[in-house]
């Protein structure tokens, strides 16, 4: 099947063959592009900007006509400039903090051998999933009274912005070391090698060599925890105390609490702005410096430490030691701490909940949960990945301002808030054709839509360093546009779909915001069921939360093991039992 | 490569449309039930709630057993989100019973036509001073529970120390730096115990009395979560957590519910409650307007006024019951508060001003 | 009739056009080598075409059919790259029969298909290695299989062998013609290295900014050529400024005999090496031994003017043992035969 057929100009040969041709081809390129994101264009359309159109429109048209002046009258609500600034400093302070501290370990994760790599990578992922509510208890263990920098060093910065920073940190390790890591891991090592050669030291071969050709993957990964840290919601409320206040926990005030939609959507309004300039920001940079690379077997990149990597790797593991392993720690430790002792007391309690005793509606089996969110995450993995992959193929040439709008579309629902979209959701998809009101798709709809940006930004670049000249060797050996995709792309990119893949599975398995808004049929995921434990007195529940959090992490790690190894066997297994072979 | 081919055929928009509708047919027939109430109106009843609604499963299926209905519960959000989220949707309901509206919020929910009137069967049993909506009968009295501050009984037996009992206790020295509670704005126990200060001192001296806590060092986190397992001494979470607040601003059941489950049981429950400080919360269930199943909606209206839901509530909900009569679970009468006399404040009232008292305290307390 | 026409093919880069108004016929089992430098346009012919490069005016004809809309994949050409682009997550045997798998060759013929390919480039039993393990050689032969395997009805190689050293590339390029004579292969290949196109080709192309600057057979085109672009193209760089009447070119080294028929007027003169004589310093032109450079078993002489440093040098061509030492002092005679007078 060739998709560029049906959308070219028909072309037939028997047409005047001295009259001047139009430029065909190019404008045929442009076709093709439009078919292949006309599928997440739609998907963006109905599942975004639809409901987030509906429900910012019902704000400001109250009463049979449209209302401006109200966001004249929020704009000058000085609080609310303040609540503007805090978010954007606290998000680029945070991102800033999050580069730093996780490009070491992403190269060590990418470039580096050690025992039990695949296991830590998975466990460091583990942050990203869990609930915030249950995360910012933990961090308190680390940062608060009593905790490990009061009782060590003699200070607290629960109270302080550095908390949410350093957690922020803790939340978003994952994204740097697995969106840069994932492209280091292929760069190839001869091109810094040369610049050694010449005379570059070893941290200038990196800055000149390595950083720039990292760097759309350093920025993609940079603007993601922006836009993670920009809508920051649980961690700014259990860390930052409540006179610190973002965008996003205003909105969901505003919607969720007040009902004050006219509010709610000026405020809607002005993060998406903000986010469009993030992300205008973003183009600039990343078009300023991408480049077609050369790209390798990420097995043949990695070597065991040697002399100053070592300190390197040392360092790294300690910093994921204390910044990422105690907190999670410090809960599987209070899932054990039962009333009586450590010991299974809680997840006795949660096995005693199955389907067949008078549990109650309230909880659900533990195993139901585990495949309720499992069932969810697969659903909107593959939504993601179908849309993302699309989009990515669409984006891979440089193209006009239309289509970097359209990429730029892509990364918003990661800086709207889910009570936005689950809101939106609500008033938008509730009547034919589209009626999904009490549809269990709901859940997965929303959490692709926070997937598909990862596919999108981790896929990418990868593809982008695809040399065109690979697809046209293909085209001029017979391969259709869409043959060339599956046979010279597609290989080359499963290692970051693997990833991407990953992504996207641990977005939806730890999605809490919008899937608590969508009403749904009695199917609780895993962090819904955590954070209906938590709301409620008792040592019992509390501890089932920690309990449950901890199959939650499992789970997690567990998904991410798997999906990984799976991947790498179909990727380049084969190429890396070739090469051992040959050499 | 379905959808390849599709996009050849039609437009983008239409594909759009026929992916869409595909998924939901395919939503509707993997989970079995086709569109739920819309199309199997006569045997379900679809009930739209917070995410603390609970049931046991048997009381459940007696209710299927009397009247021949199931039940679906639609769960989403916290109390205030799951009341606005049936606003926003009171064109094309979700389902024909909502339950879990409360006292705080009843006013916006009724102005906002949400309910059918109902008169349920059983109401002449439910006391007259929570039917807040007597003359019209659109929302239904289901349970009550009181906000109050709860205290570490520990702490004050090792400090020596009689635990507070009122309001105006709390502002004395001996409980300088003791109490934290929750954001009002973001907090539906943080805003009950705000209205309680309201009832107490007037819409002239609550701001006073504010002022007067916070001088006295009370601290504000935003959800109770935090309040509660984090700050908190005497919970056995916040015993973990290495909370140092003996006094926080929680639920009169709190105490029975920090028990439950524990073996062996203990003598008394960990945690106390000032019983003076208390504001009371009741929640009401409404026939939802434009309900498909009117009929089985008003069935589980009735059905929730049944001694069979009324008794099963306290331990599913951690709510008192409503109906006169209907018997406490051991735990709540050993463990729990007796609450004499808790402040309230009239719905239209806290409609009218709760925004202004919200940016009142909040200006005065952060 | 030509298997590929191409009729006045033009493609502009922004104001430059990389193709200008390309005319250029190949009939079937002809090879033809379009010999440019870098930036004349030839690798964009080629593109264009394979359908990678969309015209901007001018047609492409195979076998008579204009190819305008044809996407490359079907237009049955075979392309094979600069630096080769194997598939690097494919092993050999997957690079040569992805062209078979396109167009649903059945697995066994393919198989078969493949191994007589390897066995033809020089690489049986090489199908299960992968690609990162070869060497530049090999690689290029996989390259030949793999655009080989499809049965293209033309075949065209860029640069075929350019990143080869040269004793690997003199070797090859004599195995490809024979490869192709054999095969009955209709070929179009562009390289930049005047040897490699006059060893494979039947017939030369020497492409200019974008414009055919001269076409004929190696020998036409080595022997005669068109221009002095040419001419210095092809390493002739002893050319000066003459003045035709009645026979001779009076120029800067004399009076040089010029083929009959030759306009008369002012021209620019090439004297090719093998018309260079050498003799006693008192006989003819005095010239001085400026340099000389090792070619195979032949010394060419570079010589200047005595009497003349500025104007242009001459070349001769010698075994060896004649050639004279650098700072000698020469006559140089002229071989009428070897004296072309370019068109302006």
């Amino acid at each position: 099947m060739d998709v560029d057929r049906p959308v070219a100009p028909a072309g037939p040969a028997t047409a005047a063959p001295t009259s001047p041709r139009p430029r065909r081809s190019p404008g045929r390129a442009t076709a093709v592009r439009l078919a292949l994101a006309a599928l997440p264009l739609a998907f963006f359309a109905v599942f975004f900007a639809y409901p987030v159109g509906a429900i910012v429109a019902r704000g400001l048209h109250q009463g049979g006509r449209w209302r401006p002046g109200v966001v004249g009258d929020v704009l000058g609500d000085p609080s609310i400039r303040h609540v503007l600034w805090f978010t954007c400093w606290q998000a680029a302070a945070s991102t800033a903090l999050t580069l730093a501290v996780a490009l070491p370990g992403a190269y060590v994760f990418a470039r580096l051998d050690f025992p039990g790599k695949h296991l830590l990578r998975a466990v460091v992922t583990v942050p990203f999933v869990l609930p915030t509510v249950v995360a910012g208890s933990a961090f308190l263990a680390l940062l608060g009274r009593g905790g490990f920098t009061d009782s060590l060093l003699g200070f607290r910065l629960d109270t302080s912005v550095w908390a949410i920073l350093i957690a922020h940190v803790f939340f978003n390790y994952a994204v740097v070391v697995r969106t840069v890591g994932g492209l280091w891991a292929q760069l190839d090592p001869r091109q810094e090698e040369a610049a050694r050669m010449l005379g570059a030291g070893r941290f200038a071969a990196w800055r000149r060599v390595t950083l720039p050709a990292l760097g759309p993957a350093v920025a993609a990964a940079a603007l993601m925890v922006f836009l993670f840290t920009f809508t920051s919601f649980g961690v700014i409320q259990i860390l930052g105390g409540p006179t610190r206040s973002t965008l996003e926990v205003e909105i969901y005030r505003q919607t969720a609490e007040l009902l004050d939609l006219p509010t709610a959507a000026v405020l809607t309004l002005l993060q998406l702005a903000a986010v469009a300039a993030i992300l205008g920001v973003h183009a600039w940079t990343v078009r300023r410096r991408e480049a077609t690379l050369r790209l390798v077997d990420a097995a043949r990149t990695a070597h065991r430490p040697r002399g100053a990597e070592r300190v390197l790797l040392a360092g790294v593991l300690a910093v994921v030691a204390l910044l990422i392993l105690l907190p999670l720690g410090v809960l599987v430790a209070r899932s054990f701490d039962g009333p009586n002792g450590y010991g299974l007391d809680f997840y006795r309690a949660l096995a005693s909940t199955d389907g067949s005793g008078d549990g109650g509606t309230f909880l659900v089996s533990p195993l139901e949960t585990v495949w309720n969110s499992l069932r969810y995450a697969a659903v909107a993995t593959v939504i993601a990945l179908a849309v993302g992959a699309l989009a990515a193929t669409a984006l891979v040439r440089r193209a006009g301002r239309l289509m970097r709008g359209f990429d730029a579309l892509l990364m918003l629902p990661l800086g709207t808030s889910a009570v936005t979209v689950g809101f939106g959701f609500l008033i938008t998809l509730d009547k034919p054709p589209l009626d999904l009101r009490d549809s269990w798709l709901l859940v997965p709809l929303a959490q692709a839509l926070v997937g598909v940006p990862f596919v999108v930004r981790v896929v990418l670049p990868v593809l982008r360093a695809v040399d065109d000249r690979l697809r046209e060797a293909a085209a001029v050996l017979g391969a259709s546009p869409l043959r060339v995709w599956r046979e010279v792309e597609l290989p080359l990119v499963a290692r970051a779909m693997g990833i991407a893949a990953g992504f996207a599975f641990a977005v939806s398995l730890g999605e809490f915001g919008a899937t608590v808004f969508i009403a749904r049929p009695d199917s609780p995921t895993l962090p819904v069921a955590v954070a209906r434990l938590l709301g409620r007195a008792g040592e019992m529940n509390y501890g089932q939360a920690m309990a449950l959090s901890t199959i939650l992490m499992a789970v997690c790690a567990a998904s991410l093991l798997v999906l990984e190894t799976a991947w790498r066997r179909r990727g380049d297994g084969r190429r890396i039992t070739d090469a051992t072979g040959e050499f | 490569m379905n959808s390849t081919i599709r996009r050849r055929a039609l437009g983008a928009l239409v594909l759009a449309t026929a992916c869409a509708t595909a998924l939901s047919a395919c939503g509707g027939s993997s989970s079995g039930k086709k569109g739920g109430s819309a199309a199997s109106g006569g045997k379900t009843v679809t009930v739209v709630s917070h995410d603390s609604f609970a049931a046991s499963k048997s009381v459940l299926a007696e209710f299927t057993k009397e009247t021949g209905y199931t039940v679906k519960v639609l769960r989403g959000g916290d109390a205030g989100a799951a009341v606005n989220q049936a606003i926003l949707t009171k064109d094309h309901p979700r389902g024909d019973v909502f339950f879990g509206v409360d006292n705080t919020l009843l006013s916006r929910a009724l102005d906002n036509g949400l309910f059918d009137p109902y008169t349920a069967k059983g109401l002449d049993q439910v006391p007259a001073d929570v039917q807040l909506d007597a003359a019209r009968h659109r929302a239904t009295p289901i349970d009550s529970g009181d906000v109050c501050v709860n205290y570490d009984r520990a702490y004050f037996a090792a400090h020596k120390l009689a635990p507070p009992q009122t309001f105006a206790d709390l502002v004395k020295p001996q409980y300088k730096n003791l109490l934290v509670t929750e954001n009002v704005a973001t907090s539906s126990p943080g805003l009950a115990f705000m209205l309680g200060s309201v009832a107490t001192y007037g819409d002239s001296g609550w701001q006073a009395y504010w002022k007067q806590l916070k001088a006295n060092g009370v601290e504000v986190v935003d959800g109770w979560e935090q309040a509660y397992n984090d700050r908190f001494s005497g919970s056995s979470a916040g015993k973990k957590a290495k909370g140092d607040r003996p006094l926080v601003v929680s639920y009169a059941s709190s105490p029975p519910a920090e028990v439950v489950g524990v073996t062996p049981a203990p003598a008394e429950s960990p945690v106390g409650v000032a019983t003076g400080t208390c504001f009371r919360q009741i929640e009401f269930a409404g026939l939802l307007h434009g309900a498909k199943n009117p009929a089985g909606g008003k069935a589980f209206i009735d059905f929730m006024l049944s001694k069979a839901f009324q008794q099963d509530m306290p331990l599913q909900m951690y709510v008192d019951p409503v109906v006169k009569g209907a018997a406490e679970p051991e735990e709540f009468v050993k463990y729990g508060a007796k609450v004499e006399h808790p402040t309230t404040l009239p719905p239209t009232e806290i409609a009218a001003k709760r925004d202004d008292w919200v940016k009142a305290w909040t200006s005065t307390v952060l | 009739m030509a298997l590929l026409r191409i009729d006045a093919a033009t493609v502009r880069f922004g104001d430059r056009a990389a193709l200008d108004g390309v005319d250029l016929d190949v009939t079937a089992h002809e090879t033809v080598c379009v010999l440019g430098p870098s930036g004349s346009g030839k690798s964009t012919l080629l593109r264009a075409v394979a359908g990678l490069q969309p015209l901007d005016g001018g047609r492409i004809l195979l076998d008579g059919a204009d190819q305008a809309g044809t996407p490359p994949h079907r237009r049955g050409v075979g392309l094979m790259f600069q630096d080769h682009q194997l598939f690097p997550q494919r092993d050999v045997g997957g690079n040569v029969a992805f062209g078979p798998r396109m167009h649903r060759v059945p697995r066994d013929l393919r198989e078969r298909r493949v191994a007589e390919l390897l066995d033809l480039v020089g690489l049986p039993g090489a199908a299960q290695r992968a690609v990162g393990t070869l060497s530049g050689g090999e690689q290029q032969r996989v390259a030949l299989a793999r655009a080989l395997a499809p049965e293209p009805r033309l075949l065209m190689l860029d640069e075929p062998l350019g990143q080869l050293d040269r004793s690997l590339r003199e070797r090859l390029v004599v195995e490809l013609r024979q490869l192709f004579g054999r095969l009955g292969t209709t070929v179009l290949a562009v390289t930049h290295d005047q040897g490699e196109a006059f060893a494979l080709a039947d017939r030369v192309v020497v492409m200019q900014d974008g414009r055919i600057a001269q076409s004929g057979t190696p020998l036409e085109v080595w022997q005669r050529p068109d221009s002095e672009f040419v001419a210095r193209f092809l390493g002739f760089d002893a050319v000066t400024d003459g003045v035709v009447s009645g026979g001779v070119a009076v120029t800067d080294w004399g009076k040089l005999p010029v083929p009959d028929g030759t306009p008369e007027g002012p021209a620019r003169v090439l004297v090719r090496p093998p018309g260079v004589l050498l003799g006693p310093a008192d006989e003819g032109l005095l010239c001085e031994v400026r340099a000389r450079t090792f070619r195979g078993g032949r010394v060419a002489v570079i010589l200047g003017v005595v009497g003349a440093e500025r104007g242009p040098q001459l070349e001769a061509e010698c075994t060896l043992r004649d050639a004279p030492a650098e700072g000698d002092r020469i006559g140089v005679t002229f071989d009428p035969a070897e004296v072309v007078v370019l068109h302006r």
